[in-house]
Formats: structure tokens, C-alpha cells, sequence
């Protein structure tokens, strides 16, 4: 079969463009919108209008980031269809329905209570306006729920079969779908990243602020809410981040061995904390895929299958098959899919011709082999292998960072609980920390995903539909222009947004009530 | 209980459920037609306000009706959408921009530093209600009008319509005059609501002329949107339609459309009401210095909106016919989820009534006091 893979790299750069500028904004919606009902609940529990001033200025940050983060969303979801129609046909009928439920479910409360959360200080209730703040945040937390079901379900596809007739998978269990493993530690990963991050955001402007010494007694205050919310959030992140893991070994041992730099699968393997990947490393070469590294011993064991003495498959393994360990080869997986796919057309036509003992001769042979159908797309067994450095490193500086923000947090809580974050000498240090922190946030998330998602190659469902066979059939110059339109668009209303975000933070919260 | 139901019920019910949020959907572009009202009807800074503040409460309604309509499609109709989005690219991208700077520009127009400048944001919100809906109205008319498409064995979509060489991929629909109609109609529709909204949501005692022109403005946009309706309606009742038969097989037989609404009366019924609310409403704006327009006129587009959603898709017609290859054409039937995607789908969408509910219930909790000079002053405003 023909691929046009200019098409198919185009439509996989503007996928990644418009999801990474995607999520810049949403973890910020997921815990900015948590941290301001946090603040409004202060506020509403005690009545004192310092709370209010608080809120507001969050809020007012709050909406900034969220019309850029709906505006940057809406071509995400249509994006399965204009480029990627062939495998919105294969798996709409999974794919489509979390989507769906997502906009009904998630999408309208955020709408709904969002007008009353920005423009319902003096038209509703007090209580009811805490309400809608609670809305907002538990909105756009469910609509994680559901995108990240659909994200888990590419990554570990569950609860369907396929069905020759139509030539697409179909849903056979819907809680399957749901309640999947993947579904399920990406969700509380994802979003507890998203609650460690908006922490950071306020932790940094609150250091802004008393780096400047402005609007002190704001930022104490913030900083004590963002650090409690951060130093649990952030547990609960590297805890989560383990269970991804082990996880992404059970389901994925090739991405696994890909975020590992792991060629040669052993037995009580070692966990690379840090080390450099030699460039010209190819699969099955023999040569050690590190020049620099430091190794903890057993630790890879542990985490991937939660025993120490465990096997860990590696890249020629998988590729090339391992006997002893009893992992079949990709090339005779290739052959196999192969087949089904021949078979697979041949009843096809025998269908159509309405020959049916042909076409039954050939589905029953092409049910022998059905399951290594997305493999007899690969042309070579190495192109099963996803680009090894990107998720090696983007996996290595998410865990490093994973592990400095809890201490960061403890750091900053100890001093404001000593009430001693306005000293001197502070500022030499841990505020600047903390001012950076929040980039240093936005680093880690999108290295999460450049790991689950470049992870995936060369997969759009893994193992069973490779992203070349995915896209709509297209020419590539529509997708490059589209691509730049983007970009341009996109950048613009980054450009704009930053803009706008730095001028409200520097003219800060109302000063009346605060002083 | 619902998963006993037959394929075929769920398979209407499902298309009924598309037509219910698209014909919402249509009531909602109030916002949208509201944008384009903006330049005309506001001319001093304060009716300028109080019109963006009025709208911008509501811009999040139809932007998400818009991504629920494509979600449920997706959901319930993929080949549908495969075909649709992939095959006629450029209408549903230019679409998507248009709706992408809207997004934005309520937040930002007025904050201080915004880069691009306040201009600029309304130009978007300008695009969006204009080129936006008209291209909406453009889309929904290849319902009648069918598309260039051919589908594979394994329903892979092909377009292939070309203009000196260039494949347009779904543009050339906006060269039909029928198409370009419905979408005029939409574009001039929207703005008769957004008048009739602005009416019923400010409190114009201290913006006489505001309230003049917004008058004015029902009634001229209807005016406007009138022939191409008529137009619309006529071309519907005499044009070719795609019928299939018992077999499946596709073919064009004569006002295909006609015979539909009168083998379905009660969209004949429907039709005839929603237009006749329609004008009702309008004339209460125009006529009565009444308020309430909006509810009637509303109501009147929700009811010709699922006529138009329906009429293609039920009595043996196809909803997405492709007009170089009959058989390609997609129907509810052939064109869906399998059996048990919709019927989990519709115990889902048991919960539509209750998210209606709620949205309803905070409309009219936020809706109740009138949008005042003073609170736009002297509160939050966009
Ligand atoms: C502030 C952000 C942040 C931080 C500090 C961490 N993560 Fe993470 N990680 C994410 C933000 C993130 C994410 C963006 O939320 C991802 C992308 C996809 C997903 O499921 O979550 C992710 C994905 C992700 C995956 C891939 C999951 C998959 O492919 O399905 C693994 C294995 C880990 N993480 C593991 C960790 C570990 C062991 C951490 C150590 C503390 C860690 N993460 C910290
Ligand atoms: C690539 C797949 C994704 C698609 C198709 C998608 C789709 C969308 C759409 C259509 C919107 C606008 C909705 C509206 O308000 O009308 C949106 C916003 C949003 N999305 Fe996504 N999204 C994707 C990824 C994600 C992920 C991974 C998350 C969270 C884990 C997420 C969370 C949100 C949230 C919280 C919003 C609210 C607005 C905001 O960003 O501030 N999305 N998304
Ligand atoms: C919002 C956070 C996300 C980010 C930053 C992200 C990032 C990326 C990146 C970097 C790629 C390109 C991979 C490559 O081609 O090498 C990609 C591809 C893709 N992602 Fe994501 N992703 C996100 C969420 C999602 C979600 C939630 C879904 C599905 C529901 C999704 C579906 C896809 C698809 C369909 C592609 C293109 C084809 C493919 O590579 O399979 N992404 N994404």
C-alpha cells in the first residue's frame, strides 16, 4: 500500500503544534480554576474582602488563559476528521462517544457557570456564585476525564473487536473503554499535573511580588494556598508518574524501552537516572546506546513489572524477538498482518461480487491472523521502533523536574509558615527559584506528552492502526497551509495573551480591600 | 431496555438528537448575528459596551453547541464525519478559524495591552458572524445539494471537484446558488436574533437611539433574509432529491424533498410554524416596542432549523449524497455507529434534559436583571 508521507508528517506536525499550544493552557484551567474556588471558599467561610480582592485577581488571570484554551481546543477535536478521516472511520465508533460525552457533560457545565463565575457577583447569591466557581473547576476536570479516555484507548485499545463487514473496530464494552488502566493513571496523572502546575503559576507571581515588594500580603497568602495544593499535588504527581510507568511497561513495552534507552532487554535491570544516548545507535548494531551514564541497579526491574529479579524487554528484543523470553519478532508479526490484510480484501471483493463461499473461505483465514493486521502495514521490522532520543530525554527531564518541585514546595511552605518569606536574603535564591518555577512547570508538561505521544510511534492505535494509515487522503499542500495558518494565528493570540496577562499582573489586585 | 430497542429506531432517534442540537445551535448564532450588528447599531462607546458585554455572556453557548454538534456526529455518524471533515476541508477549516478568533476576542478586546487592539477584535468577532455562519449555512445545504465524493471499500473518502487544476475540496459548494441562499438566510436569520436578544437583554432607557436602531435592524435583516427563504423553500420543493430504495441503491428522482413533506406532515406542520413565529416575533420587535421577540423568533428558527436538519435524512433519502458517485452517498442507515455504540450513546443522552435544564435555569437567573449602563461601568464588562 502507498502512503503519502509528506501528507502524513504534515498532519503529524500540525497535530503536535496545535496540541502542545493546546496544553499550555489547559493544566492552567485545570488547577487555576481549583486554586480561585480554594480562595473563594476562604472568602465566602470568613466574609473578609481581603479573600475577594484575592479571587478576583486570580480570576481575572483565570479567564485570560481560559478563552485562549477553548479557542486553541475547538480545532483539536475537528482535526480527527479533516486529517485524519481514515481513522476517524476505523475507530469512530469508540473514539467518537467520549468525545461526545465530553461536550455534553463537561464542556456545557464550564460554559454554563463560567458567564456567572466572571459576570455573577451582583446578580446571584453569594453561595451560588461559589457554586459555579466549584462548577468551573469540576467541569473542566471532567472534560479531561473523557479526552484522556479517548487518549488511554489509542494507547491501549480494549472493549472492541473488529468487524470485516465494515472494515472498522467496534465497541463491544463500553466500561471496558472507561475504566481502562491506561484511561485511568493518565487521568490522575494528568490532572494532578495540572494542579501542581497552576501552583507553580501562582507560586511565580507571588514571587514576582515580593520580589518587587508589591502587593505583600496577597502573595503570603496565595503562596501559602498554591504551596499546601502543590507540595500534595506534586506527591501525588511522582506517585502517579510511577504507576504511568509501570503501566506503560505492562501495555507498551516498546515505549517503555524507547523512554529508557534500553536496547538489550535484561533481568534485573538497572534505571539510567541520567546519561547521554550515543547519535548513530541503530537498533540490532550491537553497540551500547550510551556514552555517559548513571545506572541504578534493579530499580527498571522494579518499576516496570514490580519485582526486582523481572525481565525488561528491550528495543532488539521486540524488534527482533527473544526465544527464551517467548516475544515474537516484528517481521513475522509483518508477515502475519500481511496476510490478513490480503485476506482481508479478498473478502472484500468476494463480498461485493456476492460470492459467498469465497468470502467465507477468506474471512476464516483472515480471523487466523487479524490481530497483526496494523503490523503488515510496516515496511521494515525497525520502523516499529518510535525516534528513541525524543522520549528518552523528554522522560528523563519530566522525572528530574518531578522530583525537585515537592522539595520546592516544602521549601516555600516551611518559610511562609515562619512568616519569613519577605526576607532579604531570600530573595538571592529561593524566590528567583520560584519565579522560574512556573516555566520549569510548563517544561514538564509538555515533556509528559512529547513521551506518551512520540512514545506511540509509529502508532496511532498502538499495535493495530500505524498513524501512515490514518490520515485522510489528502494533498499534503492543504495540510501545510493549514499548518502555517495555524502558526501564525496561534502565535498571534500567544503573543496577545502573554501580553495582556503581564499587564494585569503588574497592575495587580485591587489595592482597597488588601491594604 | 434501550439496548433492545432496533438498530433502525436508534439510528433516527440518534438523527433526531443531531437536528434537536443543530437547530439550537441555530438559535444560539443570536451571538453571531449580535457580532455583525455590532459596527451599525453601536456608535458611542458605551452602547459599543453594553452590546460586547451582552453577547459575551452568551459567547460560550453556541461555540459549544458547535462542539457538541460535532462530537455527537462523531459519535453517532462517523462515517459522516470522516467524510464530511476530511473530504470538504476547506469549508469546515475556514469554519473552525472563524470560531478559533472569536474565542478570544470577547476576553481580550479591552484589556489593556492586548496587542492587536480593539479593532482587531472585532473584526474576528465580524468574521466569525459573517463568513462563519454563511459557510455554516453553505455546509448544511450539501445536505440537498450533495458533494463530490467517492468512497471505497473501505469507505476511504476521494474528493474531486477541481478549478484550474487546484482540487477545492468542499469550497466549491459556496459557488451553488442554493447554497450560498441557506447560508445568507443563517447569516441574515442570526441577525434578526441578535437584534431581538440585545432588545430583550439591555436595559436601553439610557441608549434611546441604541434601541431605535436595534428596532430597525430586526426588520431590516429580515427583510433581507426573507427572498432568499423563499427561494430556498421553492428550490426544496421542486429540485431533484436522492432517493434509495429497498436495495440500497441510490438514484435522483423528481422533488424528492416535496414528496418527504408530504409522506411527514408533521414537518410540514413544523415549517409553516416556525416561519409563522418567526414573523411574529419580528413584527412584535418592529411593531409593538415589545421585548419578548427574541422568544418567538427563537423558537420559530429552532422549528425550521430541524425541518431543514431532518427533511434530507428520513422517507428512504440520503442525508450526505455525493453527486459523482450515487452509491457513495451516506444515509442514517449506512453511515452510523453499530448497534451498541448508540445505544450506550443513548443512555447518555439521558442526560441531555438535565444539562438543558441547568443551562436554562442559569439563563434565566443571569438574565433577569437587565444589563444596566451603571453595571457596565462600574463592574465587570467586556
Ligand atoms: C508537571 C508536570 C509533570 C511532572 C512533574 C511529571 N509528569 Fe509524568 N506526565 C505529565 C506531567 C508530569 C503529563 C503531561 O500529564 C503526562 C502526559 C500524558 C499523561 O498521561 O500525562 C505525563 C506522562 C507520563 C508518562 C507516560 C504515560 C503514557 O505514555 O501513557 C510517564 C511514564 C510519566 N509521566 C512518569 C512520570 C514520573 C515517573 C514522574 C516523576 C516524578 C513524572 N511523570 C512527573
Ligand atoms: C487532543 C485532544 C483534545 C481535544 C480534541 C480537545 C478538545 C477541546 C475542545 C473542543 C475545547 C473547547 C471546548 C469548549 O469549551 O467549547 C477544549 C477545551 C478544553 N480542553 Fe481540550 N482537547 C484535547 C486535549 C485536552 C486534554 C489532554 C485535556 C486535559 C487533560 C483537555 C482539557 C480541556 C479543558 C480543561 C478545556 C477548557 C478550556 C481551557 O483549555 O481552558 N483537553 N478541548
Ligand atoms: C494536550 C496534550 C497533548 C499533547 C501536547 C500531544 C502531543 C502530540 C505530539 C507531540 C504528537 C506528534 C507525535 C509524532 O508524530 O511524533 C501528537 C500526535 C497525535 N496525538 Fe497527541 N498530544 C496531546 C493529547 C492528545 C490527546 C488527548 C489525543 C487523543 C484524544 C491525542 C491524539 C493524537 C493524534 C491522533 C495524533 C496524530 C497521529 C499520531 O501520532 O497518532 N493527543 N500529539
Amino acid at each position: 500500500m502507498d502512503f503519502d508521507l509528506t501528507m502524513v508528517n504534515w498532519a503529524r506536525a500540525q497535530f503536535a503544534f496545535t496540541a502542545m499550544y493546546h496544553w499550555i493552557f489547559v493544566p492552567l484551567t485545570l488547577g487555576l480554576s481549583f486554586l480561585c474556588a480554594f480562595f473563594e471558599t476562604i472568602y465566602v467561610r470568613t466574609g473578609n474582602k481581603e479573600w475577594r480582592a484575592i479571587t478576583k485577581f486570580w480570576m481575572t488571570l483565570f479567564g485570560i488563559n481560559f478563552a485562549i484554551g477553548v479557542a486553541t481546543g475547538i480545532i483539536l477535536e475537528f482535526q480527527f476528521g479533516t486529517n485524519w478521516s481514515n481513522y476517524s472511520w476505523i475507530v469512530g465508533d469508540i473514539f467518537g462517544a467520549p468525545l461526545a460525552i465530553e461536550g455534553l457533560f463537561a464542556f456545557f457545565l464550564e460554559a454554563t457557570f463560567f458567564a456567572v463565575m466572571f459576570f455573577g457577583w451582583n446578580r446571584v447569591s453569594k453561595k451560588f456564585h461559589l457554586f459555579s466557581t466549584w462548577m468551573v473547576a469540576i467541569g473542566s476536570n471532567l472534560s479531561a476525564v473523557w479526552i484522556l479516555v479517548a487518549n488511554g484507548w489509542m494507547q491501549n485499545p480494549v472493549g472492541m473487536t473488529f468487524n470485516p463487514e465494515t472494515a472498522r473496530f467496534e465497541m463491544q464494552n463500553f466500561f471496558e473503554v472507561v475504566f481502562n488502566p491506561v484511561a485511568v493513571s493518565k487521568f490522575v496523572h494528568t490532572s494532578s499535573s495540572g494542579f501542581l502546575f497552576a501552583s507553580l503559576f501562582v507560586l511565580s507571581i507571588s514571587c514576582w511580588f515580593l520580589i518587587k515588594g508589591r502587593h505583600l500580603k496577597m502573595a503570603k497568602r496565595s503562596i501559602i494556598v498554591a504551596s499546601v495544593f502543590g507540595l500534595l499535588s506534586s506527591s501525588f504527581v511522582a506517585f502517579s508518574g510511577d504507576e504511568s510507568a509501570y503501566v506503560v511497561a505492562q501495555k507498551q513495552p516498546m515505549k517503555l524501552a524507547a523512554i529508557e534507552g534500553l536496547y538489550k532487554g535484561e533481568t534485573t535491570a538497572g534505571l539510567v537516572a541520567a546519561g547521554i544516548l550515543r547519535g548513530d545507535k541503530q537498533p540490532g548494531d550491537g553497540q551500547d546506546p550510551f556514552l555517559i551514564k548513571i545506572k541504578i541497579p534493579f530499580m527498571l526491574s522494579l518499576l516496570a513489572n514490580r519485582s526486582f529479579s523481572s525481565f525488561v524487554p528491550g528495543i532488539d528484543d521486540l524488534v527482533y524477538g527473544n526465544e527464551e523470553q517467548g516475544i515474537e519478532s516484528t517481521a513475522s508479526k509483518m508477515a502475519k498482518g500481511k496476510t490478513a490484510i490480503n485476506d482481508l480484501a479478498e473478502f472484500k471483493i468476494a463480498r461485493k461480487e456476492n460470492n459467498n463461499p469465497k468470502a467465507d473461505l477468506a474471512l476464516a483465514r483472515f480471523k487466523k491472523n487479524q490481530d497483526y493486521m496494523g503490523y503488515g502495514y510496516l515496511d521494515k521490522p525497525e520502523e516499529a521502533v518510535p525516534p528513541v532520543a525524543i522520549p528518552y530525554y523528554a522522560f528523563h527531564i519530566m522525572v528530574a523536574l518531578g522530583t525537585l518541585f515537592p522539595v520546592l514546595f516544602a521549601a516555600f511552605l516551611f518559610y511562609a509558615l515562619k512568616d519569613s518569606l519577605t526576607r532579604e536574603s531570600l530573595k538571592k535564591w529561593l524566590l528567583p527559584i520560584g519565579l522560574i518555577s512556573g516555566f520549569l512547570g510548563l517544561v514538564a508538561q509538555e515533556s509528559g506528552w512529547v513521551v506518551a505521544e512520540v512514545g506511540r510511534q509509529p502508532w496511532s492505535i498502538y499495535g493495530l492502526l500505524p498513524v501512515k494509515a490514518s490520515t485522510t487522503n489528502l494533498a499534503a499542500s492543504n495540510v501545510q497551509i493549514t499548518f502555517f495558518m495555524f502558526f501564525v494565528v496561534f502565535t498571534l493570540l500567544l503573543t496577545a495573551e502573554i501580553a495582556i496577562m503581564l499587564k494585569q499582573i503588574s497592575i495587580g489586585p485591587e489595592e482597597g480591600p488588601l491594604k | 431496555m434501550i439496548s433492545t430497542l432496533d438498530y433502525a429506531i436508534l439510528q433516527q432517534l440518534w438523527w433526531i438528537i443531531i437536528a434537536i442540537v443543530g437547530a439550537l445551535f441555530l438559535f444560539l448564532t443570536l451571538v453571531q448575528g449580535g457580532q455583525t450588528l455590532l459596527w451599525q447599531v453601536a456608535k458611542t462607546d458605551l452602547e459599543k459596551t453594553l452590546v460586547i458585554t451582552s453577547l459575551g455572556r452568551k459567547w460560550k453557548m453556541p461555540f459549544t453547541t458547535l462542539v457538541l454538534f460535532g462530537g455527537a456526529l462523531f459519535a453517532a455518524f462517523p462515517k459522516f464525519y470522516a467524510t464530511s471533515f476530511g473530504g470538504a476541508y476547506w469549508v469546515w477549516m475556514l469554519i473552525l478559524f472563524s470560531f478559533i478568533i472569536q474565542a478570544v476576542s470577547y476576553e481580550y478586546r479591552k484589556k489593556p495591552n492586548n496587542f492587536l487592539g480593539s479593532t482587531v477584535y472585532e473584526l474576528f468577532l465580524f468574521i466569525n458572524g459573517s463568513i462563519g455562519i454563511l459557510l455554516i449555512g453553505v455546509a448544511i445545504a450539501t445536505f440537498y445539494t450533495g458533494s463530490n465524493f467517492t468512497l471505497d471499500l473501505y469507505n476511504r473518502v476521494t474528493w474531486n471537484y477541481t478549478l484550474l487544476g487546484i482540487n477545492l475540496r468542499g469550497l466549491e459548494a459556496a459557488f451553488s446558488l442554493f447554497n450560498l441562499s441557506l447560508g445568507i438566510f443563517l447569516v441574515f436569520n442570526a441577525r434578526v436574533l441578535g437584534a431581538q436578544y440585545l432588545l430583550n437583554s439591555i436595559d436601553l432607557s439610557s441608549t434611546p437611539k441604541l434601541e431605535s436602531k436595534l428596532r430597525k435592524h430586526t426588520w431590516n435583516s429580515f427583510l433581507i433574509a426573507l427572498p432568499f427563504l423563499i427561494y430556498m423553500v421553492i428550490c426544496i420543493l421542486f429540485m431533484k432529491g436522492f432517493n434509495v430504495d429497498d436495495a440500497g441503491i441510490v438514484s435522483l428522482v423528481s422533488s424528492k424533498y416535496l414528496s418527504n413533506l408530504l409522506a411527514m406532515p408533521h414537518l410540514l406542520i413544523l415549517l409553516l410554524a416556525g416561519i409563522i413565529l418567526v414573523l411574529y416575533g419580528v413584527l412584535l420587535s418592529k411593531f409593538k416596542g415589545s421585548h419578548k421577540g427574541i422568544w418567538f423568533s427563537g423558537l420559530g428558527t429552532v422549528f425550521v432549523g430541524l425541518v431543514v436538519l431532518c427533511l434530507p435524512a428520513f422517507n428512504n433519502t440520503a442525508f450526505y449524497p455525493s453527486k459523482l458517485d450515487l452509491q457513495s452517498s451516506l444515509t442514517i442507515y449506512n453511515a452510523s455507529s453499530s448497534h451498541y455504540t448508540l445505544a450506550i450513546m443513548t443512555y447518555v443522552a439521558i442526560g441531555i434534559p438535565f444539562v438543558l435544564g441547568y443551562v436554562v435555569y442559569v439563563w434565566k437567573l443571569m438574565d433577569s436583571k437587565k444589563l444596566t449602563k451603571e453595571e457596565v461601568i462600574n463592574e465587570e464588562s467586556y
